[in-house]
């Protein structure tokens, strides 16, 4: 499933807060961030990871600043995946089928196109089992294959695997390399900092909503330019 | 009258209905299949419209909406004779529908019973709709779903508890008096339906017919609850 070349990147964050009920949640933030590889976005909780996400892919509207994409209709190249994945009361692949209709894709194009990215999770075999009724991590395989199905220039993960068992976890980290490595760019909030080791190509870093420092992933772990990141990744509490 | 009738009496009533329905009494069965057939074809229409409209309501957001989920529960408990009232007057040939000539027909009860049903369908999937909203709302959002596929998505996601829905619509059909008495008339053959012979034959002392048709309402009303539980277990454990 490699990627087209046209790409709505990159994204441009042009000094964006946002807040809700008098509450500051992302505060004057600029960040650009280019095709290709793996962002990790790294942060406390309470950091505004999520929201930071949920704007970038217009769940949530800035209320300061602007969101640019570089193409037209940006809405159509994107796609999240959530913490906890939201499985329809239909059959794994009825799943698939149903984001591919939703995004116009051709009735003839749509059963082998899911099936494909069923195949691309190692879930062919499930692919009549409802999807509810699979486990966490072969729920979250699913709604994997669900995004990946529409062939995003872009992929939203919020903390993919933070309900997940090692094994599980290792599957949906190889799904997420493969994702990358075919051309997909993975923005992704993740609150294990092994994880990011393992996938982060650059990281962007947040405290109370601002932007700390967005580094190489090298870099960020050897040697953080912030205190803020060099206490959080010793392990200090960052209050 | 009932006055003075014994438990001698009463048991033998029992018998009485018993065998009735044993021996499959055509006046029986005429009025079982007049009372399925109003209450059945209330509770469709009143769920092809309820359904959507409650869906619709549950994803919706617009100034008054507080307003209007209040008023939908408190529809739920429409008075049945109230209801029968107003249809009444609107059918009766001073009415604003008079010229149609539906009143003391089966029509004027399956409209009767629908304006009383509806509500409660509505307002039930309402809150069953919206609950599967708040976790589907941000996953349908980012397929950007329109609304029109997210109220038959959801729909579709919670059919086997909408069951239990429509099920609930339809017992409260089966079981109400007062509407169809008014806007039916219980005229013998053409509008009599269990409940309202019910209460007729009571009045009048024929409890055996009374009791036979009070065991065929509390049996359909058993069985379509047990209905309703296995669908939802059933479906529950297959498809999660």
């Amino acid at each position: 499933m490699m990627h087209g070349p046209i790409s709505i990147l990159p994204l441009v964050l042009d000094h964006i807060g946002y807040s809700a009920g008098g509450n500051a949640i992302i505060r004057d933030l600029s960040l650009e961030l280019r095709a290709r590889a793996c962002t990790v976005i790294l942060g406390p909780n309470g950091a505004g990871k999520s929201v930071l996400l949920r704007l970038c892919h217009g769940l949530l509207q800035p209320t300061e600043g602007e969101i640019r994409w570089s193409g037209a209709q940006p809405e159509k190249h994107q796609a999240m995946v959530f913490q906890r994945p939201v499985m329809l009361r239909r059959s794994a692949l009825a799943n698939i089928r149903y984001a591919l209709k939703r995004a116009g894709v051709p009735r003839a194009e749509r059963l082998k196109r899911a099936l494909d990215a069923l195949c691309a999770v190692g879930l062919e075999k499930l692919a009549d089992r409802p999807a509810r009724v699979l486990s966490g991590g072969e729920q979250q395989r699913v709604a994997l294959a669900r995004a990946w199905a529409l062939r995003p220039d872009v992929l939203f993960l919020d903390e993919p695997t933070s309900s997940l068992d090692p094994a599980a976890t290792r599957a949906i980290e190889e799904i997420i390399t493969a994702i990358r490595d075919s051309g997909t760019k993975v923005i992704m909030t993740t609150h294990d900092l092994g994880q990011a080791r393992r996938l982060a190509d650059d990281v962007v870093f947040l405290h109370c909503g601002r932007l700390i420092e967005h580094t190489e992933a090298a870099t960020f772990f050897e040697r953080p330019v912030s205190s803020e990141a060099a206490t959080y990744l010793r392990g200090e509490l960052l209050v | 009258m009932l006055t003075g009738a014994g438990l001698g009496d009463i048991s033998a009533a029992f018998g009485a209905a018993l065998g009735m329905l044993a021996a499959l009494d055509p006046r029986l069965l005429q009025i079982i299949g007049l009372s399925l057939e109003v209450s059945l074809s209330a509770v469709a229409i009143a769920t092809l419209v309820g359904l959507p409209a409650g869906a619709l309501l549950a994803l919706t957001r617009f100034p008054g909406r507080a307003g209007v989920v209040a008023l939908l529960n408190s529809l739920m408990g429409l008075p049945p004779v109230v209801v029968g009232l107003v249809v009444y007057l609107a059918l009766s040939r001073a009415g604003p529908l008079g010229t149609l000539g539906l009143l003391f027909t089966p029509a004027a009860m399956v409209i009767a019973q629908t304006i009383l049903i509806a509500p409660i369908v509505a307002a039930l999937a309402r809150q069953v709709i919206e609950d599967a909203w708040r976790e589907y709302e941000e996953q349908l959002r980012s397929l950007r779903a329109h609304l029109a596929d997210s109220v038959w998505t959801l729909i579709w996601d919670t059919r086997f508890s909408l069951v239990t829905v429509v099920l609930a619509g339809l017992g409260r059909a089966a079981a109400e008096v007062g509407a169809v008495m008014i806007v039916g008339g219980n005229i013998d053959g053409v509008t009599r339906v269990m409940t309202t012979t019910i209460a007729l034959e009571t009045s009048k002392g024929d409890l055996p017919l009374a009791l036979g048709l009070g065991i065929v309402l509390i049996a359909i009303v058993v069985l379509l609850n047990v209905a309703a539980y296995v669908i939802k277990e059933t479906a529950q454990r297959r498809y999660g």
